[in-house]
């Protein structure tokens, strides 16, 4: 696989906290990575400087070949490249309307900023049935988003990425939270993801629910990248070990 | 998916023009002989329009999730940088012109001191009201002005004359505000950055909006249009006075939430806001027509703001 995104040695720190130390790895196109760590990984901040809310400390990240540059890069940038960040409960503003959520910063306008709300209207019903596959009748775009239920919220999320074309999904935790029926239509989502030709990288702390999805595991620990697995080479079980023994090892007296 | 029709949409704002259908009537059972004739409209539409147009712009500010206590200095200043250009210049279009970018700036200002200094919009706004007061009183040395020659020019017209006689300019001017706050709020990529900033700014944020661009032009809009309210109560009044704008405090925030605007931002109506502008300037004249002592008002105000709010508070919830 070609790699789509290339990271070479970010770091990132908070005064005297290091969140982040040369982490580099690549996502191939049409791939799915799992991200897994403890809390205080870093994954959360790798996340951030993808998604364009605040530049590494140093470090590169490239693009399809193309160079990042930090400086103007921004969450409307990186969208603007493809990367859509899907966040466990930021994603949607809740009372606001679907339409409106799924066109947020992206409107269709007229050359006067006058939103065009027929043409998003009928978009945004094209996405709750095709993508999401609701099927309640007397859907309405113009329902707030508070009437979905929470994986239909991150069906809405992922819905919206696909239908911009993003070629990045990043899914910080979209599954913490749901219910198992719910958490199944999410990973239904996330394959879809895959089924469209796109990447993804795949946030949480739930091992079973990233092994069902991801192609290739990727363990992160004080800020490092410290296991890059492929799934063929692995299980659900030795994965989960190979965690835990990377968890132990931070508490120095257990 | 749970079932909700979209009826409950236009539920408030159905019931608020009820609620003004209803005092309307009462009014005129109460003192017919006022609330059937044309002059108590007339006097409706020459006083509402001047706390109506800052209320619009306050209804962007509260979605925003912004308050701006500093607006009725605001219309003092817009007032008085326009009545003294004028007394000293006799330019009109310079007057108007300088009247409205002061107020701008002034709204430009809270801005900037509420986004780039990050001090809580409802704290920077008070203290800004006091400071553009007492820059106006400094300036004007607590003395009126003037504008007798005002009603003399064409622009008298414009601003506050009557059309057909009748309709005062004014209130096509509120109109007008109003329709293109409308649009704005509704139907234009402004308004939506404004809804989602209200909304959810971390949110708004990841959706690639411009939060605080978008929070600073809310509050220089406000500075705009109470500048442009105050020029007309100048040009209406034929006189300039210092404390300008200091009745409308109350007025305007109350007219925002009867409107339906949700103090939690995020939610509002333009058209709640006319109506609720309306029901607060109908209610003096009617309780006085009727022949209850003018100390009703307040109460009566009261009355209608808690129950309004207390209405939309319960309609939210049962939507939930």
């Amino acid at each position: 696989m070609t790699p789509f995104l290339h990271l070479e040695n970010i770091s990132k720190s908070f005064g005297a906290v290091r969140s982040l130390h040369k982490v580099s790895f690549d996502l191939g196109s049409n791939e799915i990575l799992g991200l897994i760590g403890d809390n205080g990984a870093g994954k959360s901040t790798l996340i951030k400087i993808l998604s364009g809310v605040f530049p590494p400390d140093s470090g590169a990240f490239s693009l399809d070949g193309k160079k990042v540059n930090s400086r103007n890069y921004s969450c409307a940038q990186a969208r603007k490249f493809g990367i859509e960040t899907v966040h466990q409960d930021r994603s949607l503003a809740e009372k606001q309307s679907l339409w409106r959520n799924v066109f947020a910063g992206r409107h269709r306008t007229n050359s006067l900023g006058f939103i065009r709300i027929d043409l998003e209207k009928a978009e945004t019903l094209k996405i709750l049935y095709d993508i999401i596959e609701l099927t309640a009748d007397g859907l309405d775009p113009d329902l707030p988003v508070s009437v979905l239920s929470g994986g239909e919220r991150q069906g809405l999320a992922i819905g919206r990425a696909m239908y911009f074309q993003s070629r990045i999904v990043i899914l910080d935790e979209p599954t913490t939270a749901l219910s198992l029926r719910e958490t199944e239509k999410v990973l239904g989502f996330i394959k879809k993801i895959k089924d469209a030709g796109k990447s993804c990288i795949f946030i949480s702390h739930n091992i079973a629910h990233v092994f069902a999805v991801a192609d290739r595991f990727l363990i992160m620990d004080r800020g490092m990248v410290v296991a890059d697995i492929l799934k063929k080479d692995t299980s659900l079980i030795a994965l989960t070990d190979r965690l835990l023994s990377v968890c132990q090892k931070e508490i120095p007296h257990a | 998916m749970h079932k909700l029709s979209s009826f409950g949409k236009y539920t408030s704002q159905f019931a608020i023009s009820l609620l003004l259908i209803l005092m309307l009537i009462a009014f005129t059972l109460a003192s017919p002989a006022t609330f059937l004739g044309w002059s108590i409209y007339e006097a409706f539409l020459s006083t509402i329009p001047f706390f109506a147009i800052p209320a619009l712009a306050m209804t962007l500010a509260i979605v925003c999730k912004e308050m701006d206590m500093c607006f009725p200095s605001t219309i003092a200043l817009g007032g008085f940088v326009f009545a003294w250009l004028w007394t000293h210049t006799g330019s009109l279009g310079l007057s108007i012109v300088a009247g409205l970018l002061a107020g701008t700036a002034v709204g430009w200002l809270n801005g900037f001191i509420v986004v780039r200094v990050g001090v809580p919009s409802i704290i920077a706004t008070i203290g800004t009201q006091f400071f553009w007061r007492g820059v106006v009183m400094l300036l004007c040395a607590g003395l009126a002005l003037d504008l007798t020659g005002i009603r003399e020019t064409a622009l008298h017209h414009v601003f506050a004359g009557r059309l057909f006689g009748v309709v005062p300019a004014q209130a096509l001017w509120a109109l007008g505000t109003a329709i293109l706050m409308w649009l704005m709020f509704n139907r234009h990529v402004f308004g939506d950055a404004v809804r989602f900033t209200g909304d959810n700014s971390e949110t708004a944020l990841k959706m690639g909006i411009d939060v605080d661009r978008t929070r600073i032009a809310v509050f220089s809009l406000m500075g705009f249009l109470c500048a442009l309210s105050g020029i007309m109560v100048c040009i209406e009044m034929g006189s300039w006075w210092p404390t300008q704008g200091e009745g409308y405090l109350l007025l305007v925030f109350a007219s925002v939430f009867i409107g339906g605007t949700s103090a939690f931002g995020g939610q509002g109506s333009i058209y709640g806001t006319c109506i609720g502008a309306t029901i607060i300037g109908i209610v003096e004249a009617g309780i006085i027509s009727a022949g209850l002592s003018g100390f009703w008002t307040r109460t009566f105000y009261g009355v209608i703001i808690v129950a309004s709010v207390s209405f939309y508070n319960i309609l939210s919830k049962r939507q939930k």
